[in-house]
């Protein structure tokens, strides 16, 4: 590659800052995979500088004699829920704010910028009053309905700019060829606008997934993963607690590996 | 009759689409948040509309302490994250090999929650941990640094220090780096020609061409910073105070919803204040008409 | 103000060569302009002259001095950008300031500069404005200014007036070109307009396909196309092509023959198959009178189709299978469908090898 003169020194301190940033990034991370499946034995001796006998029952203990596998169970019911109820509330919304005119549209969309700063967890302390009075304490439906407050603007926003994304001529032309504006929504704009809606969907999983006030706040039985992790951190051995760590970690970096550039654009959106 | 019903659905037609989620929204959240407002100006146990709530937080240390720790923690972090997230941001818009895997790389974080975060560095932070394995044998400590425990108050905020640097200076990138790209290149490019140094391009140019987005990251993070509470809560428990912790305490351990909603009213009121506060600050004044 | 030599410059961007060995020495104060179809590389080369791109082989001379691989900043140059540039968070005034602040001029030496350029450019009363209270042509004053106030060694301009409406665009054009004559900046200015091209060039280099076609006056150009590209590119409406077979003292292109002078038969000597143009202009209608000087050869054909363009009309006209375009003045006129009998200029043909594509007249 060609360079200019003196480049090649801030391409040297370029590549070392680069490394340091990767390092900074992936070695806590790389640490508590090692912690998680280090033979707990191993773990303990500070005289090793880094565990080199590993199992799986750190994992196994957590799972099946701890029963987090009840709450990683409960915390993805929780997440789809979330995407399911804030899709169905978000995704028409998104659509008539992409396509069309009217009156306090500007007020709306204004709201729903507002709602996406508002500090979620102040909702949850009158949720456990009001899903007393109506039945939905200790539920999982319960977290996914307060989940879906903090989710519904994000989902509103990355629909709307997903739809405008799409020609309306596309939808149009659908429609001077004999379909309804429904068959013509359903048949042409949707499938048009899927990957993005998968990227906003994983997007909402992490959300719900990652949460743990209000899931802590609103179900004392039937925690979530985080939630659960939370009350019995505390206590529970050390090699448990990565084990936990590991677990919590994995399933949000892999779905982010598969949908990395559109996550990207995603976020984007949701910040603009 | 059918043109008109025609003429009236066209009309209705955006309203309808908009009905479910304005219905959630007065449900879910219009509701609760009167409803935060009636509990915390109710008496717990009269049951009458009364400060007492307030009175009774303005004369619990741990209210002080909390509002000081989530301000000091916040006035800690954010500048760090700022700084960084901009550092990165610069480096990155440099094209060079593999640039494109360090932004990957730098945005896992975003998906990874403040509990998991936290066991993460407590896995590197606590007696065995990585860096007390490291330090010990290469001989520069006889017996492990403690980051954890009451006595060791500014180790651990320390530790939440880094463990927030670590997790959410992701969101913060991302908003500088989005509003870095959207940057026209030739404004860059007319400040090399014209003789710029990469200091001047960055404080001259850059700078105020990536204010509104600085503004959206400070407002954003700041709102965050406000609800601190799974790392705090795993690393330091309540040895460290903050707002979000206290109001979790009061819920689920002294069962007493009134106290905690008279917390989360405060949270709110200084969220929104803040995020005023960015905007009138912050306000662009180029773009103004 | 310095002369810029180009040595070999070659610049690949992936699989596409950009910049294909491209050699050209442009002398002090000189106004150049680089003009090609979209994708000639005639951007890329201009970027390659600024050091916002590097080149990947060759050498690019200021003067005596290698600036090959140095930055930008320390070329002593200026531009105009096609988008302007213009900051959008500074006033024009301090838009127009900037490479003079970062140069340290003292303050009440910047502001006498600032005024001077702006009364050049006549938008003194703007300083105090935004960008985005500007009009694209006001906007483009500003970037011309900015690039002008710190006297530059050299000028670059890349496509400066496409953004701008077509009266606006014509009257820029002068000012632009009399604004270099007084400072004798050596310009370097890209454009795929070539009205604009030939106007404003002291020299015009003809690009394409990354490379130079033809380097000359617009007179040179115009007159003496070095080869097919150049003469198909050049003039509007275009130049009339037609194989034509040599034998002897006979080019005969199928549909007419013409007897070769016995100067050209040397030149022809040997070729098999060349290509002749002749330009619309050159061709005139014999019953409106053969002007003097003109050497014709008479062709007859019918009129196929009109283009009336007010003060002048483009006349289709076939011959055979061949369809030639004939200017005449819009005061003549022809009805569709007759014949009509006109005369090439023989003074103004253009040969070209059919092989090489490169002119042998």
């Amino acid at each position: 590659m060609k360079m200019y003169k003196g480049e090649a020194l801030k391409m040297i301190l370029t590549y070392a800052l680069a490394s340091i940033i990767v390092a900074w990034i992936l070695v806590p991370l790389g640490l508590i995979f090692i912690s998680a499946f280090a033979v707990p034995k191993e773990y303990y001796n500070i005289h090793k500088l880094i565990p080199l006998a590993f199992t799986t029952e750190n994992v196994y203990t957590l799972l099946f004699v701890l029963k987090a596998w009840k709450s990683t169970l409960n915390s993805l019911i929780v997440a789809g829920l979330t995407i399911a109820i804030s899709f169905a509330l978000g995704l028409p919304t998104g659509y008539s704010l992409a396509r069309f005119m009217f009156k306090g549209k500007d007020t709306f969309k204004l709201l729903i910028i507002g709602l996406r700063m508002f500090p979620v967890i102040v909702l949850a302390i009158p949720f456990t009053v009001i899903y007393l009075k109506i039945g939905l304490a200790d539920t999982l439906i319960g977290v996914a309905l307060a989940h879906t407050a903090m989710s519904l603007p994000f989902v509103v926003l990355i629909t709307s700019s997903l739809f405008s994304g799409i020609p309306v001529d596309y939808e149009e032309a659908g429609m001077v060829f004999g379909l309804s504006r429904f068959e013509a929504f359903f048949r042409i704009t949707l499938p048009l606008a899927l990957p993005g809606l998968a990227a906003a969907a994983i997007f909402v999983f992490i959300m719900s997934w990652n949460e743990v006030f209000i899931a802590s706040v609103l179900v004392l039985v039937n925690r979530t993963l985080p939630a659960d992790i939370l009350v019995s951190a505390l206590n529970a051995p050390d090699p448990l607690k990565f084990a936990a760590g590991f677990i919590m970690v994995l399933p949000a970096m892999i779905f982010v590996f598969f949908a990395r550039k559109y996550l990207i654009q995603v976020w984007g959106i949701t910040i603009r | 009759m059918r043109g008109k019903n025609k003429i009236f659905y066209h009309n209705f037609l955006p309203y309808l689409l908009l009905l479910p989620t304005g219905i959630y929204m007065g449900v879910f959240i219009g509701y609760p948040i009167l409803e935060t407002i009636r509990l915390a100006f109710t008496h717990p146990y009269t049951g009458e509309i009364s400060l007492y709530n307030f009175q009774r937080l303005s004369r619990d240390f741990h209210f002080w302490n909390a509002l000081k720790y989530t301000f000091l923690l916040a006035g800690i972090v954010i500048p760090i994250q700022v700084t960084l997230a901009l550092g990165v941001s610069l480096l990155l818009l440099r094209r060079f090999k593999g640039s494109n895997m360090v932004l990957y790389i730098f945005l896992i974080p975003l998906t990874i929650s403040d509990v998991a975060a936290a066991l993460i560095w407590y896995n590197i932070l606590t007696g065995n941990g990585y860096l007390n394995r490291i330090l010990i044998n290469l001989g520069l400590l006889k017996s492990p640094l403690h980051f954890f425990g009451y006595q060791y108050r500014s180790m651990e905020i320390l530790a939440i220090v880094i463990t927030e640097v670590w997790r959410a200076t992701a969101i913060v990138f991302v908003i500088i780096f989005a509003g870095l790209q959207m940057i026209g290149k030739e404004y860059l490019e007319a400040a090399d020609v014209f003789g710029a140094s990469t200091y001047q391009k960055f404080r001259y140019i850059i700078l105020p061409m990536i204010k509104p987005s600085l503004q959206t990251a400070l407002i954003i993070r700041t709102l965050f910073a406000m609800q601190i509470f799974g790392v705090v809560w795993i690393l330091a428990g309540r040895d460290i105070p903050i707002l979000a912790g206290e109001t979790y305490y009061w819920q689920i351990e002294l069962k007493n919803p009134n106290v905690a909603a008279a917390y989360s009213l405060i949270i709110a009121c200084i969220s929104i204040f803040l995020g005023f506060l960015y905007i009138k600050l912050l306000k662009p004044e180029y773009l103004e008409r | 103000m310095v002369s810029v030599r180009l040595e070999n410059l070659v610049k690949r961007f992936g699989k596409v060569t950009a910049v294909d060995h491209i050699s050209l020495a442009i002398k002090n104060g000189e106004f150049v302009v680089l003009l090609g179809p979209s994708g000639c590389g005639k951007t890329t080369t201009l970027r390659l002259i600024s050091g916002l791109e590097l080149p990947d082989e060759g050498r690019i001379y200021f003067d005596d001095s290698d600036v090959t691989y140095l930055p930008p900043k320390e070329r002593n140059i200026s531009m105009v950008f096609q988008s302007y540039a213009v900051w959008p968070h500074m006033t024009v005034y301090d838009n127009i300031a900037f490479p003079m602040r970062i140069k340290k001029v003292p303050e009440d030496e910047i502001k006498r500069k600032v005024k001077w350029a702006a009364e050049l450019l006549r938008i003194g009363e703007l300083l105090d404005r935004y960008p985005h209270q500007l009009s694209g042509g006001q906007k483009q004053r500003v970037a011309v200014a900015r690039a002008i106030v710190v006297e530059p060694a050299v000028l670059l301009m890349d496509e400066p007036l496409s953004n701008l409406d077509a009266l606006l665009r014509m009257l820029m054009r002068s000012e632009i070109k009399k604004l270099q004559r007084r400072l004798k900046v050596t310009t370097i200015y890209v454009t795929h307009d070539q009205v604009e091209a030939m106007v404003m060039a002291d020299r015009v280099a003809v690009m394409n396909k990354g490379r130079i076609m033809q380097i000359g006056t617009t007179e040179e150009i115009y007159n003496k196309p070095a080869n097919l590209f150049v003469a198909g590119f050049i003039g509007s409406p275009r130049m009339n092509f037609f194989e034509a077979s040599v034998s002897d003292t006979i080019l005969d292109t199928g549909y007419f023959k013409m007897k070769l002078p016995e100067e050209m038969k040397q030149v022809l000597e040997g070729y098999e198959t060349v290509i002749v143009g002749i330009r619309p202009e050159d061709i005139h209608p014999v019953e409106r009178g053969i002007p003097p000087g003109v050497k014709p050869i008479e062709l007859e054909g019918r009129v196929d189709f009109i283009e009336p363009l007010g003060s002048d009309t483009i006349i289709h006209l076939k011959i055979g299978e061949i369809l030639l375009l004939v200017k005449v003045p819009g005061s003549y006129i022809v009805e569709m469908g007759r014949k009509l009998k006109v005369a090439l200029d023989f003074n103004k043909l253009h040969i070209f090898d059919k092989k090489t594509e490169k002119a042998i007249l």
